[in-house]
């Protein structure tokens, strides 16, 4: 059905779940999944094709390759896509507008390059290396930011500049190539340590506990203002649906994967899994729950409506890079701490692209106006999950780039099509 | 006319450059009518509406509102009077719910974090004020309404905030006839709440249908300001294509005026 030349369908007045008339909303969960899968119909797609081919993926490789399964290659599939999952979130903001960043790869191998020198050269105590390398990405996003909202360039020029430019600046920080080691115990745990397995409980409990605990508050908070509240059922579902499949996780992660016990014992939930929790929650909270984020998406979807409705868009967008580079930042600093060192190929060669695509196949769209933080969470694991299946059916690099530049096709082909599915009638 | 109009506008003129667009317009609009504004294209119509709304200022002329001469120079200036303009795009955003786009820019917070709840309250209450019925949820994205339904959600916008005068551009030029109905009933609804309400349009059967006086611009000029009761569908439209009709219109063409 093409919603442009479809008829008008008849306006039901009196249908019982309205809530405009002040009574509550009733609906089951029947209802509710009706509403799902006319929203898919209308082509709000969401988060179903990402999630779709992990499951298909996972499978397939888990069939042609048991290895793929083992808790090693779960671990290690979690700790390979964190930096470019970190990068993905920022650009999920930027893509709200319907803006791009391509310099954010290297912007954050600047971050690396500056979090490396301060800590090795300089024996700067992490934290304030740490410090100083989000610094960099703030300064740098205020600079693109700046340049797009202000100036007037397309973010698209501007970016494509500063990727050019700061590939530069990093071979300059480094000296034309030289590789800096990292020492600093504490950022290398960052991607090469793991939680103790208690402790990895004890984080799942406060997790579905503060999850359910919301659920219930807001729902509880509608229905006592006569408000459509989310049904019981559904929320003891999705309470379960985080139960299980965290708690599968931790129990996974938190049995022995060493290769070798005698060289050392290899359990728990690698760190970076926290690291980016955090940060996917405080990204959700700003997108969804406060006045900022609502403002992201109200320019992305109309600049003309968000500028008359008294929205300062050249503040949103200024931040929507800002933000970018910052995660950008945090995505250096996992890849420095990952490959303990930086050389001038962090955040260089695919990582903006598999970010790019890692947001995209999540389901966040090139036109702007839609998408979510954790969308880049799915699509850095649909990334994750080909590069590190295909590797462990021995294609090579090439086979790999190709079948995720075609992911990536299609995800964008996803996007276009239920775009035009929602435009106006 | 004993009662105060909501807004009085009086001995209006404005000017682009060289041309000038608005010549010693006046225009009133009481509480509880709905006053429809008529003009060709190039009459005017959108420079007053914009000039009420505040996105222009006038060069000369006074602005009464509730009686008092008040400075409009910005929209929130308008705003903060309680005058709302419905342009003609709407300017909604597709991407968000129908709550979203009617708190826009005026979002109710809870310290950081935007208090649904109370927005969706509020909403649902303006919305059954206005015995709107056509809306399944209020948290359906606005992508999803059909052109009077998004109409409905502008006008409702408007109302939100206690506003006095709602001015409306051409809200029907855009509809089919079963939806363009449902609209005009919202309009006289409006002016039914007490609101002084302010109808741009091009067409006399929306015009006859819902207000309750004509004021018929004319190359710039307020060519009458009538009862619709007064009038006939013929009279108006040649007030329209030639500035009088009868004993209507200025008597004497003034000089250099519409040669």
């Amino acid at each position: 059905m093409t919603s442009a030349l479809a008829p008008q369908k008849p306006e039901r007045p009196n249908r019982p779940t309205d809530s405009v008339e002040g009574r509550p909303l009733t609906a089951g969960l029947a209802d509710i999944g009706r509403g799902y899968l006319d929203q898919v119909r209308a082509g709000e797609l969401g988060a179903l094709p990402a999630v779709a081919g992990l499951v298909v993926l996972c499978v397939f490789f888990s069939l042609l390759r048991p290895v793929f399964l083992s808790n090693l290659n779960f671990a290690n599939l979690l700790t390979q896509s964190a930096g470019s999952i970190a990068i993905a979130m920022g650009l999920v903001f930027v893509l709200l507008l319907g803006e791009i960043d391509l310099s954010a790869g290297y912007a954050s191998g600047v971050c690396a390059a500056v979090l490396a020198i301060l800590l090795t050269n300089h024996g700067w105590p992490w934290y304030a290396a740490v410090a100083a390398a989000m610094l960099t990405g703030a300064v740098i996003g205020l600079l693109i930011g700046t340049l797009v909202a202000k100036v007037g360039i397309p973010s698209f020029v501007v970016t494509l500049a500063a990727f050019l430019g700061f590939q530069g600046v990093v071979l300059i920080l480094l000296k034309e190539g030289t590789n800096v080691s990292i020492k600093d115990p504490t950022v290398l745990a960052i991607a090469n340590d793991n939680l103790s397995p208690a402790l990895g409980w004890v984080l799942l409990a406060c997790c579905v506990a503060g999850y359910a605990a919301l659920q219930l508050r807001r729902s509880r908070d509608r229905r006592g203002r006569g408000l459509a509240g989310t049904p019981a059922a559904l929320l003891a579902i999705r309470t379960g649906a985080v139960v299980v499949l965290g708690g599968a996780a931790v129990y996974l992660l938190n049995q022995e994967r060493s290769r070798n016990i005698v060289i050392g014992s290899l359990t728990g939930v690698p760190v970076v899994v926290p690291v980016i929790g955090a940060l996917v929650l405080l990204g959700t909270f700003t997108l969804q729950r406060t006045g900022f984020g609502l403002h992201i998406y109200a320019v992305g979807g109309s600049a003309e409506a968000a500028r008359r409705a008294g929205i300062n868009i050249v503040f949103i967008r200024t931040a929507a890079f800002v933000i970018c580079s910052c995660l950008a930042a945090v995505g250096g600093i996992i890849a420095a701490s990952r490959g303990n060192s930086v050389d001038p190929n962090t955040g260089g060669s695919n990582v903006l692209l598999l970010a790019v695509g890692s947001a995209v196949i999540g389901g966040t769209s090139l036109f702007g106006g839609r998408g979510r933080v954790v969308d880049a969470v799915l699509g850095g694991l649909v990334v994750a999950v080909i590069q590190n299946g295909m590797g462990l059916m021995g294609y090579s690099s090439g086979v790999k780039y190709a079948v995720t530049g075609s992911v990536l096709l299609v995800a964008a082909g996803v996007d276009a099509m239920s775009r035009r599915r929602t435009a106006r009638r | 006319m004993t009662e105060t109009p909501t807004l009085e506008l009086r001995g209006i003129n404005k000017s682009f450059g060289p041309v000038q667009v608005l010549h010693d317009v006046a225009l009133s609009a009481y509480a509880g009518e709905v006053t429809a504004l008529v003009g060709d294209n190039g009459a005017g119509k959108s420079t007053l509406v914009k000039c009420i709304g505040g996105i222009h200022p006038f060069d000369a002329g006074d602005y009464l509102f509730e009686g008092r001469p008040v400075q409009v120079h910005s929209p929130r200036d308008a705003a903060a009077l309680g005058v709302e303009i419905v342009y003609q795009d709407l300017a909604l955003c597709d991407n968000l719910d129908i709550v979203q786009n009617m708190f826009l820019g005026r979002e109710k917070r809870r310290g950081m974090v935007l208090d649904d709840s109370t927005m969706e309250e509020m909403a649902a209450a303006t919305l059954r004020g206005l015995s709107v019925r056509t809306v399944k949820s209020l948290r359906q994205k606005v992508s999803s309404l059909s052109g009077g339904q998004r109409q409905t959600v502008a006008i409702a916008k408007a109302v939100l905030w206690n506003s006095k005068l709602v001015v409306l551009d051409e809200p029907t030029a855009a509809l089919g006839v079963a939806q363009t109905a449902q609209v005009l009933e919202l309009v006289r609804r409006l002016a039914d709440n007490g609101l002084a309400v302010v109808l741009i349009s091009h067409n006399m059967n929306d015009v006859f249908a819902v207000s309750d006086r004509i004021a018929a611009l004319y190359l710039g000029r307020m060519a009458a300001q009538v009862k619709a009761s007064d009038v006939t569908h013929a009279q108006v439209v040649e007030l329209i294509t030639s500035g009088r009709s009868g004993d209507l219109g200025p008597r004497t063409t003034p000089n250099g005026a519409a040669a």
